[in-house]
């Protein structure tokens, strides 16, 4: 089935056009945006990109591969990055990796068989400071101790419900203003 | 000693909801614009260059003077990219700028677009950091609600936009070529240089491309003048002015941000800011500045005899003890980067921080260049056999000329920012590689 962006985010794409001196510098946002709603950038993502931009459908698949916040497969309905860097590395950042690992019953790259949360790890994530520390979703957890993870996941399961219901997938840059 | 705190830059920090206008507008915020308005674009140049401000996105370029280079293009229009991409390890700097006072930096980057006659800026944010890019939009909103920015600036016949562009998770973006292109919608890869961005930047047009740190500094040069915030440094004699954010993470007890003068020094950012290391541990090697800044030791002493040396008033003393600059840092052999500080004590395992780091630019290469593509996955295999305790002393030699058969070989900076602190790492640590191959196993941990 062809790919169409919600009203809302239709609108915020709309107001983002006519500020950029060419359509395709909204490669990023609008792919963004569409990751928001679809959870990944399915060739039906692609597709759309390319004809509202009136570029190739190649040129947009070359931007997706390049860019690793763009999900090619399906995501869990949470996601997890863990960054492995040095700063994260040096405090203990294994240890969450690890126990994360056995608590979800999948290793980093995969997701877990109920479909709940897929594990990543990141690279340096510009939280040095609050080492170790990971993503889940649009937030970061900072400080991290593994006796915190389960009250993370308990946590994530109990928003999850209410995000899908209101049509947002994990990450959502654009489409939730509150700040 | 009491670590001293400007409180220029971070003075909006503690401010409960800092980010929302009316708070910012209490604390004194966009007093700034209106005195840069009467000013005039040729005198914010000049009180910028007076300022001395060496740009806090890592290569230390003087601002008021790449603003100089800026080549107008009758037939183009004239932008401004900030430059918020944030990844280089251990920098975490701008993410609080972003977060903490979001209508600083918008009013840093107004002021710098009415000096460069430039009507767009765009402000490009690593896609991760979603809090940041909230707070940043939501200040646009209200700063365009306001009447500080949108088709007049504060009544003035000067329209202006600010456009949040987020990225998608390269750390390669945060070059400054390859930011352009990612901005087009491209794949984020750099360009040759020249032309220079100054010349042919975003979109074919004239485009200075600066720090977000560097133009939340701007309000400041504006309020305190050029001459008088280049003097708050300890280094402003070398035309390295005023105050600036320094990071500081790994083993130190108060890991985080600080705001200090230009030119405090190690010793001063880990044992006065950071309360030192933990558990009184020794400091077995410091990365100074981001990841790609060869490391220092505090048992190293500098050797500048000669009283021309502009390290010479240090002579003797540790690394750890001179101030750190753009240009002291460079004479002493690394780069003060971003002046971010990564602290390691005498736990680490050398080895497993090499891998560490050789991992990451072997993910963040960008693959256009054969040296950089295939060296940078090169060492981080070999980092892996090292710590494994598979390698051989021959492979001490093969990482020892793959580094430096990168070094200037590549189209940007990546790849000697991957070559230099694997070569400084090799260089001072060598004893720990030796060991890896002796003994056939690398310490498990990297740190106790
Ligand atoms: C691989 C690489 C990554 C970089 N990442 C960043 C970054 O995340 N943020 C930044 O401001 N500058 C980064 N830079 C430096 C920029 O290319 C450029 O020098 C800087 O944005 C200029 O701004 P400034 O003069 O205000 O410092 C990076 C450079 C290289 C080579
Ligand atoms: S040095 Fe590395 S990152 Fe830079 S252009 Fe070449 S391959 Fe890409
Ligand atoms: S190293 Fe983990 S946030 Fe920087």
């Amino acid at each position: 089935m062809a790919f169409e962006l919600t009203p809302e985010r239709l609108a915020i794409f709309q107001d983002l056009l006519p500020r950029y001196p060419t359509k395709r510098a909204l490669t990023i946002p609008l792919l963004h945006l569409c990751q928001e709603q679809e959870g990944w950038v399915s060739p039906e993502v692609v597709e759309f990109v390319a004809k509202r931009l009136e570029i190739s459908t190649a040129d947009v698949q070359g931007v997706v591969t390049f860019y690793t916040l763009f999900q090619q497969k399906k995501t869990g309905r949470n996601v997890i990055w863990v960054c492995r860097t040095l700063s994260c590395e040096l405090m203990g950042a294994r240890g969450i990796t690890h126990a994360l690992e056995k608590k979800l019953g999948c290793h980093v790259g995969e997701t877990t068989k109920d479909g709940e949360f897929t594990l990543l790890e990141a690279e340096c994530l510009a939280a040095c400071g609050q080492a170790p520390m990971l993503q889940l979703n649009d937030e970061y957890h900072e400080n991290l101790t593994p006796e915190q993870l389960d009250g993370l996941l308990e946590g994530a399961r109990r928003k999850r419900d209410e995000r899908v219901k209101a049509g947002f997938s994990p990450v959502s840059i654009r489409s939730r203003k509150e700040s | 000693m009491a670590a001293e705190n400007p409180n220029i830059l971070t003075k909006n920090y503690g401010v409960s909801e800092s980010w929302k206008i009316e708070n910012y507008e209490r604390q004194g915020g966009y007093q700034s614009l209106r005195k840069a308005l009467e000013m005039g674009p040729e005198k914010i140049r000049d009180e910028v260059k007076a300022a001395n401000i060496r740009g806090r996105g890592g290569a230390g370029f003087p601002a008021g003077v790449k603003w100089s280079f800026l080549k107008p293009n009758p037939e183009k229009p004239t932008y401004i990219a900030v430059n918020a991409d944030e990844g280089e390890p251990g920098t975490f700097k701008d993410r609080t700028l972003m977060e903490k006072d979001p209508h600083r930096c918008i009013e840093g980057f107004i002021i710098a677009a009415y000096a460069l006659d430039v009507h767009t800026v765009f402000c490009y944010v690593r896609g991760e950091l979603v809090l940041a890019i909230r707070r940043l939009e939501q200040a646009v909103r209200e700063a365009r609600a306001k009447g500080y920015l949108g088709e007049t600036v504060l009544g003035r016949p000067f329209k202006l936009d600010i456009v949040i562009h987020p990225g998608a998770g390269a750390y390669i973006c945060g070059e400054e070529t390859s930011l352009l292109n990612s901005l087009e919608g491209l794949r984020g890869e750099p360009r040759l240089k020249p032309p220079f961005p100054a010349v042919v930047g975003a979109f074919g047009a004239p485009t200075i491309v600066n720090n977000l740190e560097t133009l939340a500094t701007v309000p400041s040069v504006i309020e305190f003048g050029g001459d008088s915030f280049s003097k708050m440094s300890r280094l402003h004699h070398l035309k390295d002015g005023g105050v600036r954010l320094y990071g500081v993470s790994g083993h130190v007890k108060r890991p985080g941000v600080y705001e200090a003068p230009v030119g405090i020094t190690l010793n001063e950012l880990i044992f006065d800011y950071a309360g030192g290391v933990r558990g009184d541990r020794k400091i077995k090697a410091i990365v100074p500045g981001g990841s790609s800044t060869p490391i220092v030791r505090p048992e190293d002493k500098v050797s500048a005899a000669d009283e021309k040396h502009i390290l010479h008033p240090w002579h003797g003393k540790s690394h750890l003890d001179v101030p750190m600059g753009v240009d002291t840092m460079r004479a002493l052999g690394t780069m003060l980067g971003t002046c971010c500080a990564i602290v390691m004590d005498d736990t680490t395992s050398m080895v497993r921080v090499a891998e560490n780091l050789m991992l990451f630019y072997a993910h963040e290469s960008c693959g256009q260049c054969t040296p950089c593509r295939e060296g940078c996955s090169w060492m981080a295999r070999l980092c892996r056999k090292f710590a494994a305790g598979t390698a051989t002393m021959n492979d001490l030699e093969v990482l020892n000329d793959v580094a430096n058969n990168i070094m200037g070989n590549t189209i940007c900076a990546l790849g000697d920012g991957a070559a230099m602190p694997m070569l400084g790492i090799l260089k001072l640590f060598r004893h720990e590689f030796e060991a890896a191959v002796r003994e056939g196993r690398a310490p498990k941990e990297i740190a106790a």
